[in-house]
Protein backbone atom coordinates (compact mmCIF):
# COMPACT_ATOMS: atom_id res chain seq x y z
CA UNK A 1 0.00 0.00 0.00
CA UNK A 2 2.46 2.17 0.98
CA UNK A 3 4.73 1.34 -2.30
CA UNK A 4 1.14 1.89 -4.55
CA UNK A 5 0.72 5.55 -3.01
CA UNK A 6 4.53 6.76 -3.14
CA UNK A 7 4.73 4.89 -6.81
CA UNK A 8 1.84 7.17 -7.66
CA UNK A 9 2.80 10.50 -6.14
CA UNK A 10 5.91 10.03 -8.41
CA UNK A 11 4.12 8.84 -11.29
CA UNK A 12 1.96 12.42 -11.13
CA UNK A 13 5.15 14.57 -11.80
CA UNK A 14 6.39 12.25 -14.12
CA UNK A 15 3.49 12.73 -15.99
CA UNK A 16 4.01 16.16 -16.08
CA UNK A 17 7.44 16.07 -17.47
CA UNK A 18 6.44 13.38 -19.91
CA UNK A 19 3.36 15.60 -21.00
CA UNK A 20 6.12 18.11 -22.25
CA UNK A 21 8.10 16.16 -24.22
CA UNK A 22 5.06 14.35 -25.70
CA UNK A 23 3.93 17.89 -26.96
CA UNK A 24 7.53 18.72 -28.26
CA UNK A 25 7.97 15.40 -30.26
CA UNK A 26 4.07 14.47 -31.05
CA UNK A 27 3.52 18.16 -32.35
CA UNK A 28 6.51 20.02 -33.18
CA UNK A 29 8.27 17.14 -34.05
CA UNK A 30 11.41 17.21 -32.56
CA UNK A 31 12.95 14.57 -30.50
CA UNK A 32 14.25 16.99 -27.67
CA UNK A 33 17.05 15.29 -25.85
CA UNK A 34 17.47 18.45 -23.44
CA UNK A 35 13.97 18.22 -22.62
CA UNK A 36 15.76 17.05 -18.77
CA UNK A 37 17.74 20.26 -18.58
CA UNK A 38 14.86 22.26 -18.88
CA UNK A 39 13.56 20.48 -15.84
CA UNK A 40 16.47 20.87 -13.97
CA UNK A 41 16.62 24.84 -15.27
CA UNK A 42 12.98 24.92 -13.92
CA UNK A 43 13.91 22.66 -10.19
CA UNK A 44 17.08 25.28 -10.33
CA UNK A 45 15.13 28.37 -10.49
CA UNK A 46 12.68 27.43 -8.14
CA UNK A 47 15.52 26.84 -5.71
CA UNK A 48 17.01 30.38 -6.33
CA UNK A 49 13.44 32.07 -5.24
CA UNK A 50 13.22 29.74 -2.44
CA UNK A 51 16.96 30.54 -0.96
CA UNK A 52 17.04 34.15 -2.04
CA UNK A 53 13.20 35.71 -1.74
CA UNK A 54 11.34 32.65 0.39
CA UNK A 55 9.21 32.44 -2.30
CA UNK A 56 7.68 28.82 -2.26
CA UNK A 57 7.34 27.47 -5.57
CA UNK A 58 4.24 26.91 -5.79
CA UNK A 59 4.15 30.66 -6.96
CA UNK A 60 7.52 31.22 -8.32
CA UNK A 61 6.78 28.38 -10.59
CA UNK A 62 4.28 30.92 -11.97
CA UNK A 63 6.95 33.39 -12.13
CA UNK A 64 9.56 30.98 -14.17
CA UNK A 65 7.16 29.48 -16.85
CA UNK A 66 6.66 32.88 -19.03
CA UNK A 67 10.76 33.20 -19.24
CA UNK A 68 11.11 29.48 -19.89
CA UNK A 69 7.95 30.01 -22.67
CA UNK A 70 9.88 32.69 -24.07
CA UNK A 71 12.75 31.13 -24.04
CA UNK A 72 12.01 27.27 -25.48
CA UNK A 73 10.19 29.67 -28.28
CA UNK A 74 13.19 31.19 -28.85
CA UNK A 75 14.90 28.09 -29.41
CA UNK A 76 12.69 26.56 -31.50
CA UNK A 77 12.64 29.31 -34.29
CA UNK A 78 16.17 30.33 -34.83
CA UNK A 79 17.41 26.80 -33.85
CA UNK A 80 15.40 24.17 -34.55
CA UNK A 81 12.80 25.95 -37.39
CA UNK A 82 16.13 26.03 -39.61
CA UNK A 83 16.78 22.13 -39.00
CA UNK A 84 12.99 21.40 -39.79
CA UNK A 85 13.00 23.35 -43.20
CA UNK A 86 16.31 21.99 -44.36
CA UNK A 87 15.53 18.14 -43.84
CA UNK A 88 14.08 16.37 -46.53
CA UNK A 89 12.35 13.58 -44.60
CA UNK A 90 11.65 13.02 -41.15
CA UNK A 91 14.15 10.47 -40.65
CA UNK A 92 16.52 13.42 -41.79
CA UNK A 93 14.76 15.92 -38.90
CA UNK A 94 14.93 13.04 -36.19
CA UNK A 95 18.95 12.79 -36.96
CA UNK A 96 19.90 16.69 -36.77
CA UNK A 97 16.94 17.48 -33.82
CA UNK A 98 18.96 14.78 -31.47
CA UNK A 99 22.10 16.17 -32.19
CA UNK A 100 21.11 19.89 -32.36
CA UNK A 101 19.31 18.89 -28.64
CA UNK A 102 22.50 17.06 -27.62
CA UNK A 103 24.45 19.72 -27.79
CA UNK A 104 22.26 22.42 -26.20
CA UNK A 105 21.84 20.02 -23.37
CA UNK A 106 25.50 19.98 -22.77
CA UNK A 107 25.54 24.25 -23.36
CA UNK A 108 22.91 24.13 -20.58
CA UNK A 109 24.48 21.46 -18.13
CA UNK A 110 27.53 23.73 -19.13
CA UNK A 111 26.31 26.96 -17.99
CA UNK A 112 24.54 26.07 -14.56
CA UNK A 113 27.79 24.12 -13.28
CA UNK A 114 29.31 27.39 -14.74
CA UNK A 115 26.57 29.59 -12.52
CA UNK A 116 25.74 27.25 -10.00
CA UNK A 117 28.69 24.66 -9.63
CA UNK A 118 28.42 20.92 -9.73
CA UNK A 119 27.13 19.94 -5.96
CA UNK A 120 23.95 18.88 -5.11
CA UNK A 121 21.17 21.37 -3.91
CA UNK A 122 17.93 20.78 -2.17
CA UNK A 123 15.88 22.93 0.11
CA UNK A 124 13.47 22.23 2.93
CA UNK A 125 9.77 23.00 1.88
CA UNK A 126 6.58 21.39 3.34
CA UNK A 127 8.98 19.07 5.07
CA UNK A 128 5.79 18.00 7.23
CA UNK A 129 3.92 14.18 7.76
CA UNK A 130 0.38 14.16 6.11
CA UNK A 131 -1.26 10.95 6.40
CA UNK A 132 -3.23 9.09 3.76
CA UNK A 133 -5.19 5.71 4.72
CA UNK A 134 -3.20 5.02 7.80
CA UNK A 135 0.27 5.91 6.35
CA UNK A 136 2.49 8.92 6.62
CA UNK A 137 3.46 10.89 3.58
CA UNK A 138 5.86 14.03 3.02
CA UNK A 139 4.11 16.86 2.25
CA UNK A 140 5.97 18.30 -0.43
CA UNK A 141 5.32 14.85 -2.13
CA UNK A 142 1.27 15.40 -1.85
CA UNK A 143 1.08 18.90 -2.83
CA UNK A 144 3.68 18.17 -5.69
CA UNK A 145 1.75 15.55 -7.19
CA UNK A 146 -1.83 17.89 -7.10
CA UNK A 147 -0.12 20.45 -8.63
CA UNK A 148 1.17 18.47 -11.74
CA UNK A 149 -2.50 16.89 -11.75
CA UNK A 150 -3.96 20.12 -12.21
CA UNK A 151 -1.62 21.19 -14.73
CA UNK A 152 -1.73 17.95 -16.29
CA UNK A 153 -5.58 18.22 -16.16
CA UNK A 154 -5.94 21.56 -17.87
CA UNK A 155 -3.61 20.89 -20.32
CA UNK A 156 -5.36 17.84 -21.27
CA UNK A 157 -8.99 20.24 -20.93
CA UNK A 158 -7.18 22.60 -23.52
CA UNK A 159 -6.04 20.04 -26.09
CA UNK A 160 -9.34 18.25 -25.95
CA UNK A 161 -12.31 21.02 -25.47
CA UNK A 162 -10.59 24.33 -27.04
CA UNK A 163 -10.11 25.25 -31.11
CA UNK A 164 -6.18 25.59 -30.75
CA UNK A 165 -6.03 22.49 -28.94
CA UNK A 166 -7.89 20.91 -31.40
CA UNK A 167 -5.58 22.57 -34.18
CA UNK A 168 -2.63 21.09 -31.98
CA UNK A 169 -3.78 17.59 -32.00
CA UNK A 170 -4.55 17.99 -35.53
CA UNK A 171 -0.75 19.02 -36.61
CA UNK A 172 0.24 16.02 -34.82
CA UNK A 173 -1.96 13.47 -36.90
CA UNK A 174 -0.63 14.98 -40.30
CA UNK A 175 0.78 18.18 -40.88
CA UNK A 176 0.51 18.27 -44.38
CA UNK A 177 -3.15 17.30 -43.67
CA UNK A 178 -3.12 20.40 -41.29
CA UNK A 179 -1.71 23.30 -43.58
CA UNK A 180 -4.21 22.18 -45.76
CA UNK A 181 -7.48 23.18 -43.72
CA UNK A 182 -5.85 26.67 -42.80
CA UNK A 183 -3.43 25.64 -39.71
CA UNK A 184 -0.08 27.63 -39.19
CA UNK A 185 1.74 24.77 -38.67
CA UNK A 186 5.00 26.42 -37.96
CA UNK A 187 3.39 28.41 -35.49
CA UNK A 188 1.46 25.55 -33.82
CA UNK A 189 4.77 24.04 -33.98
CA UNK A 190 6.28 26.64 -32.17
CA UNK A 191 3.77 26.95 -29.67
CA UNK A 192 3.90 22.93 -28.52
CA UNK A 193 7.52 23.17 -28.14
CA UNK A 194 7.69 25.94 -26.20
CA UNK A 195 4.66 24.91 -24.02
CA UNK A 196 6.22 21.21 -23.67
CA UNK A 197 9.43 23.05 -22.46
CA UNK A 198 7.81 24.96 -20.09
CA UNK A 199 5.25 22.17 -18.98
CA UNK A 200 8.56 20.20 -17.96
CA UNK A 201 10.41 23.18 -16.04
CA UNK A 202 7.27 23.53 -14.28
CA UNK A 203 7.48 19.43 -13.35
CA UNK A 204 11.10 20.44 -12.75
CA UNK A 205 9.84 22.94 -10.04
CA UNK A 206 7.66 20.85 -8.38
CA UNK A 207 10.18 17.81 -8.23
CA UNK A 208 12.83 20.22 -6.27
CA UNK A 209 10.59 20.52 -3.28
CA UNK A 210 11.24 16.59 -1.99
CA UNK A 211 14.70 15.48 -4.27
CA UNK A 212 17.63 16.42 -4.06
CA UNK A 213 19.39 17.34 -7.65
CA UNK A 214 22.64 18.75 -9.30
CA UNK A 215 23.06 20.02 -12.67
CA UNK A 216 24.34 17.10 -15.15
CA UNK A 217 21.17 15.12 -13.58
CA UNK A 218 19.18 15.85 -16.47
CA UNK A 219 19.79 13.40 -18.84
CA UNK A 220 18.36 10.58 -16.35
CA UNK A 221 15.01 12.90 -16.34
CA UNK A 222 15.35 12.42 -20.36
CA UNK A 223 15.99 8.82 -20.09
CA UNK A 224 12.71 8.40 -18.32
CA UNK A 225 11.02 10.96 -20.10
CA UNK A 226 11.50 9.41 -22.85
CA UNK A 227 10.52 5.90 -22.14
CA UNK A 228 7.20 7.14 -20.97
CA UNK A 229 6.25 8.86 -24.18
CA UNK A 230 6.87 5.64 -26.25
CA UNK A 231 5.23 3.56 -23.61
CA UNK A 232 2.33 5.76 -24.14
CA UNK A 233 2.43 5.96 -27.81
CA UNK A 234 3.81 9.47 -28.68
CA UNK A 235 1.50 12.05 -29.08
CA UNK A 236 -1.26 9.96 -27.05
CA UNK A 237 -1.45 12.19 -23.76
CA UNK A 238 -4.00 9.66 -21.95
CA UNK A 239 -1.03 7.17 -22.51
CA UNK A 240 1.59 9.05 -21.52
CA UNK A 241 -0.16 9.60 -18.00
CA UNK A 242 -0.75 6.36 -17.95
CA UNK A 243 2.36 4.86 -18.47
CA UNK A 244 4.07 7.61 -16.14
CA UNK A 245 1.92 6.42 -13.30
CA UNK A 246 2.92 2.79 -14.01
CA UNK A 247 6.88 3.70 -14.45
CA UNK A 248 6.05 5.24 -11.08
CA UNK A 249 4.99 2.51 -9.59
CA UNK A 250 7.40 -0.35 -10.70
CA UNK A 251 10.56 2.78 -9.99
CA UNK A 252 9.39 2.60 -6.16
CA UNK A 253 8.54 -1.19 -6.38
CA UNK A 254 12.41 -1.93 -7.52
CA UNK A 255 13.91 0.47 -5.11
CA UNK A 256 11.95 -0.40 -2.44
CA UNK A 257 12.07 -4.28 -2.42
CA UNK A 258 15.31 -4.99 -4.35
CA UNK A 259 17.97 -1.89 -4.85
CA UNK A 260 17.12 1.89 -4.66
CA UNK A 261 20.27 1.79 -7.10
CA UNK A 262 18.62 0.09 -9.37
CA UNK A 263 15.56 2.50 -10.76
CA UNK A 264 17.25 3.01 -14.65
CA UNK A 265 17.27 -0.72 -14.69
CA UNK A 266 13.92 -0.83 -13.82
CA UNK A 267 13.04 1.42 -16.48
CA UNK A 268 14.75 -0.27 -19.17
CA UNK A 269 13.06 -3.74 -18.02
CA UNK A 270 9.41 -1.73 -19.02
CA UNK A 271 11.16 -0.23 -21.96
CA UNK A 272 12.15 -3.77 -23.26
CA UNK A 273 9.03 -5.32 -22.42
CA UNK A 274 7.03 -2.50 -24.50
CA UNK A 275 10.11 -2.51 -27.62
CA UNK A 276 9.04 -6.37 -27.77
CA UNK A 277 5.81 -6.71 -27.36
CA UNK A 278 3.98 -2.83 -27.77
CA UNK A 279 6.08 -0.84 -29.94
CA UNK A 280 3.35 1.20 -30.83
CA UNK A 281 2.31 2.40 -27.29
CA UNK A 282 -0.28 0.96 -24.76
CA UNK A 283 -3.32 1.65 -26.66
CA UNK A 284 -1.83 2.44 -29.95
CA UNK A 285 -2.60 0.72 -33.01
CA UNK A 286 -1.14 -1.49 -34.88
CA UNK A 287 0.28 0.46 -38.42
CA UNK A 288 -1.28 -1.21 -41.37
CA UNK B 1 42.25 -3.95 -57.03
CA UNK B 2 43.06 -1.06 -58.82
CA UNK B 3 45.31 1.30 -59.04
CA UNK B 4 43.45 3.79 -56.68
CA UNK B 5 43.40 0.95 -54.71
CA UNK B 6 46.82 -0.19 -54.19
CA UNK B 7 47.83 3.90 -53.71
CA UNK B 8 45.58 4.00 -50.78
CA UNK B 9 46.94 0.50 -49.12
CA UNK B 10 50.69 1.99 -49.56
CA UNK B 11 49.39 4.82 -47.89
CA UNK B 12 47.73 3.17 -45.22
CA UNK B 13 50.82 0.87 -44.95
CA UNK B 14 53.65 3.55 -44.44
CA UNK B 15 51.01 5.58 -42.34
CA UNK B 16 50.58 2.93 -39.72
CA UNK B 17 54.57 2.04 -39.79
CA UNK B 18 54.96 5.99 -38.81
CA UNK B 19 52.81 5.80 -36.52
CA UNK B 20 53.92 2.44 -34.64
CA UNK B 21 57.60 4.68 -34.16
CA UNK B 22 56.15 6.81 -31.93
CA UNK B 23 57.25 4.99 -28.89
CA UNK B 24 60.92 5.41 -30.09
CA UNK B 25 60.60 8.80 -29.00
CA UNK B 26 60.98 8.12 -25.17
CA UNK B 27 58.15 10.66 -24.51
CA UNK B 28 55.78 9.91 -22.48
CA UNK B 29 53.50 12.17 -22.33
CA UNK B 30 53.32 11.65 -26.42
CA UNK B 31 52.66 8.53 -25.77
CA UNK B 32 50.20 8.96 -23.29
CA UNK B 33 48.27 11.01 -26.23
CA UNK B 34 49.19 8.97 -28.95
CA UNK B 35 47.25 5.69 -26.79
CA UNK B 36 44.30 7.78 -26.71
CA UNK B 37 44.84 8.49 -29.88
CA UNK B 38 44.92 5.78 -30.97
CA UNK B 39 42.19 4.51 -28.56
CA UNK B 40 39.56 6.95 -30.48
CA UNK B 41 40.84 6.34 -34.14
CA UNK B 42 39.51 2.53 -33.64
CA UNK B 43 36.30 3.44 -31.51
CA UNK B 44 34.77 6.57 -33.95
CA UNK B 45 36.29 4.53 -37.13
CA UNK B 46 34.00 1.53 -36.23
CA UNK B 47 31.04 3.61 -35.11
CA UNK B 48 30.96 5.00 -38.54
CA UNK B 49 31.24 1.21 -40.06
CA UNK B 50 27.50 1.01 -38.97
CA UNK B 51 26.45 4.80 -38.17
CA UNK B 52 27.50 6.22 -41.18
CA UNK B 53 25.75 4.31 -44.05
CA UNK B 54 22.69 3.51 -41.52
CA UNK B 55 21.95 7.34 -40.03
CA UNK B 56 21.78 5.27 -36.90
CA UNK B 57 23.20 7.54 -33.93
CA UNK B 58 24.53 4.72 -31.65
CA UNK B 59 25.47 6.03 -28.17
CA UNK B 60 26.09 2.46 -26.80
CA UNK B 61 29.97 2.73 -27.20
CA UNK B 62 30.29 3.79 -23.71
CA UNK B 63 28.55 0.07 -22.51
CA UNK B 64 30.29 -1.72 -24.97
CA UNK B 65 33.89 -0.77 -23.82
CA UNK B 66 32.88 -0.99 -20.17
CA UNK B 67 31.80 -4.75 -20.49
CA UNK B 68 35.44 -5.44 -22.25
CA UNK B 69 37.33 -3.79 -19.44
CA UNK B 70 34.92 -5.73 -16.92
CA UNK B 71 35.80 -8.82 -18.70
CA UNK B 72 39.53 -8.16 -17.60
CA UNK B 73 39.25 -7.20 -14.35
CA UNK B 74 36.94 -10.10 -13.39
CA UNK B 75 39.27 -12.63 -15.07
CA UNK B 76 42.96 -11.13 -15.16
CA UNK B 77 43.87 -13.51 -11.64
CA UNK B 78 42.56 -16.53 -13.55
CA UNK B 79 42.71 -16.57 -17.09
CA UNK B 80 45.24 -15.79 -19.66
CA UNK B 81 44.86 -12.20 -20.99
CA UNK B 82 44.90 -13.52 -24.41
CA UNK B 83 41.95 -15.66 -23.46
CA UNK B 84 40.26 -12.21 -22.17
CA UNK B 85 40.87 -10.62 -25.03
CA UNK B 86 38.79 -13.06 -27.08
CA UNK B 87 35.70 -13.28 -24.57
CA UNK B 88 35.71 -10.09 -24.35
CA UNK B 89 35.31 -10.27 -28.14
CA UNK B 90 32.46 -12.57 -27.54
CA UNK B 91 30.77 -10.43 -25.06
CA UNK B 92 30.45 -7.85 -27.16
CA UNK B 93 29.31 -9.20 -30.29
CA UNK B 94 26.52 -10.41 -28.59
CA UNK B 95 24.97 -7.77 -26.24
CA UNK B 96 25.39 -6.01 -29.57
CA UNK B 97 23.18 -8.76 -31.32
CA UNK B 98 20.76 -8.53 -27.92
CA UNK B 99 20.77 -4.51 -28.34
CA UNK B 100 20.45 -4.95 -32.14
CA UNK B 101 17.20 -7.27 -31.97
CA UNK B 102 15.15 -5.73 -29.25
CA UNK B 103 15.48 -2.16 -31.31
CA UNK B 104 16.56 -2.17 -35.08
CA UNK B 105 13.62 -3.66 -36.10
CA UNK B 106 11.65 -0.93 -35.13
CA UNK B 107 12.64 2.95 -36.07
CA UNK B 108 16.07 4.60 -35.61
CA UNK B 109 14.76 7.24 -32.47
CA UNK B 110 14.01 3.89 -30.29
CA UNK B 111 17.57 3.07 -31.44
CA UNK B 112 19.13 6.14 -30.02
CA UNK B 113 17.10 6.45 -27.06
CA UNK B 114 17.82 2.94 -26.19
CA UNK B 115 21.36 3.09 -26.57
CA UNK B 116 21.38 6.32 -24.32
CA UNK B 117 20.68 4.89 -21.27
CA UNK B 118 22.77 1.93 -21.45
CA UNK B 119 25.87 2.55 -20.67
CA UNK B 120 24.15 3.95 -17.34
CA UNK B 121 21.79 0.75 -16.82
CA UNK B 122 24.76 -1.68 -17.44
CA UNK B 123 26.47 0.30 -14.60
CA UNK B 124 23.67 0.05 -12.07
CA UNK B 125 23.16 -3.40 -12.86
CA UNK B 126 26.99 -4.30 -12.47
CA UNK B 127 27.60 -2.31 -8.99
CA UNK B 128 24.45 -3.97 -7.99
CA UNK B 129 25.49 -7.74 -8.44
CA UNK B 130 29.09 -6.63 -7.31
CA UNK B 131 28.06 -5.26 -3.79
CA UNK B 132 25.65 -8.31 -3.33
CA UNK B 133 27.33 -11.29 -4.43
CA UNK B 134 30.81 -9.93 -5.53
CA UNK B 135 31.66 -8.51 -1.71
CA UNK B 136 33.35 -5.63 -2.64
CA UNK B 137 33.52 -2.80 -5.41
CA UNK B 138 36.05 -2.71 -7.67
CA UNK B 139 38.87 -5.21 -9.21
CA UNK B 140 42.85 -4.24 -9.34
CA UNK B 141 44.19 -4.88 -12.96
CA UNK B 142 48.03 -5.86 -12.16
CA UNK B 143 49.73 -6.67 -15.11
CA UNK B 144 53.31 -6.49 -16.78
CA UNK B 145 51.56 -4.64 -20.27
CA UNK B 146 53.05 -1.44 -20.49
CA UNK B 147 51.69 1.34 -22.27
CA UNK B 148 53.87 0.70 -25.37
CA UNK B 149 52.33 -2.98 -25.89
CA UNK B 150 48.64 -1.35 -25.55
CA UNK B 151 49.58 1.33 -28.22
CA UNK B 152 51.00 -1.46 -30.58
CA UNK B 153 47.42 -3.18 -29.91
CA UNK B 154 45.63 -0.45 -30.64
CA UNK B 155 47.68 0.19 -33.99
CA UNK B 156 47.04 -3.59 -34.90
CA UNK B 157 43.37 -3.21 -34.33
CA UNK B 158 43.01 -0.10 -35.75
CA UNK B 159 44.53 -1.96 -39.60
CA UNK B 160 42.09 -4.60 -38.97
CA UNK B 161 39.24 -2.28 -38.39
CA UNK B 162 40.45 0.19 -41.53
CA UNK B 163 40.75 -3.98 -43.32
CA UNK B 164 37.40 -4.59 -42.46
CA UNK B 165 35.74 -1.49 -43.30
CA UNK B 166 37.44 -1.63 -46.80
CA UNK B 167 36.01 -5.16 -47.20
CA UNK B 168 32.59 -4.46 -45.84
CA UNK B 169 32.76 -1.66 -48.46
CA UNK B 170 33.07 -4.06 -50.87
CA UNK B 171 30.37 -6.43 -50.10
CA UNK B 172 27.12 -7.62 -50.58
CA UNK B 173 26.66 -6.41 -47.26
CA UNK B 174 27.90 -3.23 -47.33
CA UNK B 175 25.84 -2.44 -50.52
CA UNK B 176 22.69 -3.37 -48.58
CA UNK B 177 23.31 -0.78 -45.80
CA UNK B 178 23.87 2.00 -48.36
CA UNK B 179 20.52 0.92 -49.64
CA UNK B 180 18.83 1.23 -46.15
CA UNK B 181 20.31 4.16 -45.48
CA UNK B 182 19.39 6.00 -48.30
CA UNK B 183 15.59 4.55 -48.21
CA UNK B 184 14.84 1.65 -45.81
CA UNK B 185 11.45 0.88 -47.89
CA UNK B 186 13.36 0.45 -51.22
CA UNK B 187 15.35 -1.85 -49.84
CA UNK B 188 13.12 -3.59 -47.70
CA UNK B 189 11.08 -3.98 -51.05
CA UNK B 190 14.44 -4.91 -53.08
CA UNK B 191 14.97 -7.84 -51.13
CA UNK B 192 17.44 -7.27 -48.14
CA UNK B 193 16.45 -8.44 -44.88
CA UNK B 194 16.88 -5.17 -43.75
CA UNK B 195 16.83 -5.95 -39.55
CA UNK B 196 19.90 -8.90 -40.35
CA UNK B 197 22.05 -6.65 -42.19
CA UNK B 198 22.05 -3.48 -39.48
CA UNK B 199 22.44 -6.20 -36.40
CA UNK B 200 25.70 -7.56 -38.32
CA UNK B 201 26.88 -4.78 -39.01
CA UNK B 202 26.12 -3.46 -35.47
CA UNK B 203 27.68 -6.52 -33.88
CA UNK B 204 30.92 -5.73 -35.68
CA UNK B 205 31.30 -2.03 -33.85
CA UNK B 206 30.28 -3.72 -30.38
CA UNK B 207 32.89 -6.62 -31.07
CA UNK B 208 35.76 -3.24 -31.79
CA UNK B 209 34.60 -1.42 -28.80
CA UNK B 210 34.73 -4.48 -26.21
CA UNK B 211 37.83 -5.21 -27.09
CA UNK B 212 39.59 -1.79 -27.35
CA UNK B 213 37.92 -1.46 -23.84
CA UNK B 214 39.71 -4.97 -23.01
CA UNK B 215 42.97 -3.47 -24.63
CA UNK B 216 42.75 -0.69 -22.30
CA UNK B 217 41.81 -2.23 -19.07
CA UNK B 218 45.53 -2.68 -17.86
CA UNK B 219 45.94 1.24 -18.32
CA UNK B 220 44.15 1.29 -15.02
CA UNK B 221 45.27 -0.33 -12.25
CA UNK B 222 42.25 -0.61 -10.55
CA UNK B 223 39.06 -0.69 -11.63
CA UNK B 224 35.25 0.21 -10.61
CA UNK B 225 31.96 0.44 -12.34
CA UNK B 226 31.78 4.57 -12.48
CA UNK B 227 35.41 4.07 -14.39
CA UNK B 228 34.57 1.54 -16.76
CA UNK B 229 30.90 2.81 -18.14
CA UNK B 230 31.55 6.14 -18.49
CA UNK B 231 28.81 7.70 -20.78
CA UNK B 232 30.62 10.86 -22.10
CA UNK B 233 33.00 8.48 -24.13
CA UNK B 234 30.21 7.74 -26.51
CA UNK B 235 29.02 11.13 -26.99
CA UNK B 236 32.82 11.76 -27.80
CA UNK B 237 32.86 9.07 -29.80
CA UNK B 238 30.03 10.25 -32.01
CA UNK B 239 31.55 14.20 -32.09
CA UNK B 240 34.74 12.88 -33.17
CA UNK B 241 33.34 10.30 -35.65
CA UNK B 242 30.84 13.29 -37.36
CA UNK B 243 33.27 16.32 -37.32
CA UNK B 244 35.60 14.11 -39.51
CA UNK B 245 32.96 12.49 -41.57
CA UNK B 246 31.41 9.77 -41.73
CA UNK B 247 31.09 8.74 -45.81
CA UNK B 248 34.84 8.34 -46.11
CA UNK B 249 36.91 4.99 -44.19
CA UNK B 250 39.66 7.73 -43.17
CA UNK B 251 37.34 10.18 -42.10
CA UNK B 252 37.05 9.61 -38.35
CA UNK B 253 40.61 9.93 -37.92
CA UNK B 254 40.58 13.64 -39.34
CA UNK B 255 38.43 14.28 -36.33
CA UNK B 256 40.01 12.28 -33.65
CA UNK B 257 43.20 14.20 -33.89
CA UNK B 258 42.16 17.47 -33.40
CA UNK B 259 39.55 17.23 -31.21
CA UNK B 260 41.47 14.54 -28.96
CA UNK B 261 44.16 17.66 -28.85
CA UNK B 262 42.25 20.23 -27.99
CA UNK B 263 39.72 18.27 -25.32
CA UNK B 264 43.07 17.81 -23.95
CA UNK B 265 43.56 21.28 -24.09
CA UNK B 266 40.72 22.40 -22.75
CA UNK B 267 40.85 19.69 -19.68
CA UNK B 268 44.04 20.99 -18.59
CA UNK B 269 43.29 24.95 -18.88
CA UNK B 270 39.89 24.86 -17.91
CA UNK B 271 38.57 21.37 -16.75
CA UNK B 272 34.68 22.22 -16.29
CA UNK B 273 34.23 23.59 -19.84
CA UNK B 274 34.51 20.39 -21.55
CA UNK B 275 30.82 20.21 -21.44
CA UNK B 276 30.68 23.24 -23.03
CA UNK B 277 33.08 22.58 -25.75
CA UNK B 278 30.62 19.31 -25.98
CA UNK B 279 28.12 21.19 -26.56
CA UNK B 280 29.52 23.65 -29.27
CA UNK B 281 31.07 20.61 -31.22
CA UNK B 282 27.22 19.08 -31.56
CA UNK B 283 25.50 22.39 -32.65
CA UNK B 284 29.06 23.11 -34.92
CA UNK B 285 28.62 19.81 -36.45
CA UNK B 286 24.45 19.78 -37.14
CA UNK B 287 24.93 24.02 -38.30
CA UNK B 288 27.98 24.59 -40.20
CA UNK B 289 29.59 21.30 -41.70
CA UNK B 290 27.32 18.51 -41.34
CA UNK B 291 29.60 16.25 -43.48
CA UNK B 292 32.27 16.99 -41.57
CA UNK B 293 35.84 18.30 -42.65
CA UNK B 294 35.58 15.49 -45.29
CA UNK B 295 32.96 16.75 -46.88
CA UNK B 296 34.61 20.61 -46.57
CA UNK B 297 37.72 19.49 -48.13
CA UNK B 298 35.85 17.35 -51.19
CA UNK B 299 33.56 20.35 -51.70
CA UNK B 300 36.51 22.58 -51.93
CA UNK B 301 38.25 20.43 -53.88
CA UNK B 302 35.50 19.87 -56.08
CA UNK B 303 35.24 23.73 -56.61
CA UNK B 304 39.39 24.17 -57.14
CA UNK B 305 39.17 21.51 -59.90
CA UNK B 306 36.76 23.61 -61.59
CA UNK B 307 37.85 27.10 -61.42
CA UNK B 308 41.29 25.30 -63.05
CA UNK B 309 39.00 23.28 -65.66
Amino acid sequence: MDILITGLLLGGIYALMAMGLSLQYGVARIMNLANGEMLVVGAFAAFWFFTVAQLSPLISVFLIAPVIFALNWLIYQFMLLPLVKRAKSQGQLEVDSILATFGMSFILVGLMVAVFGGDYFNYTFLAEPMEILGNTYAANRVVAFLMAMLIGGLLYLWLNHTRPGMAMRAVSVDTEAAGLVGIDVQRMSALAFALGGTVTAIGGGFISTFQTMDASIGILFTMKALIIVIMGGVGDIRGTIVAALVLGLLETFIATVIDPGLTLAAAYLMFILVLLFRPQGFFGRKPS
Amino acid sequence: MTDKDWRNFGLAVVGLAIAACLPLSGNGYYLTIGVTIAMYVVLATSWALFSGPTHYISLATAAFYGLGTYVVALGIDDVPYIVLLVIALVVGAVSAALVGLATLRLSGVYFVIFTLGLAEMVRQVVTWVQSNWGGHQGNYVLTDITEEIIYWELLALAACVYLAGWLIGRSRLGFALKIIGNDEVVAAHSGINTARSKVLLFMVSGMVASLVGAILAPRWTYIEPSIAFSPMLSFQVVIMALLGGVKRLWGPLVGVIPFTLLWEAVSISFPNQTLLLMGVAFLLIVYTIPHGFVGLLETYSARFRERKG
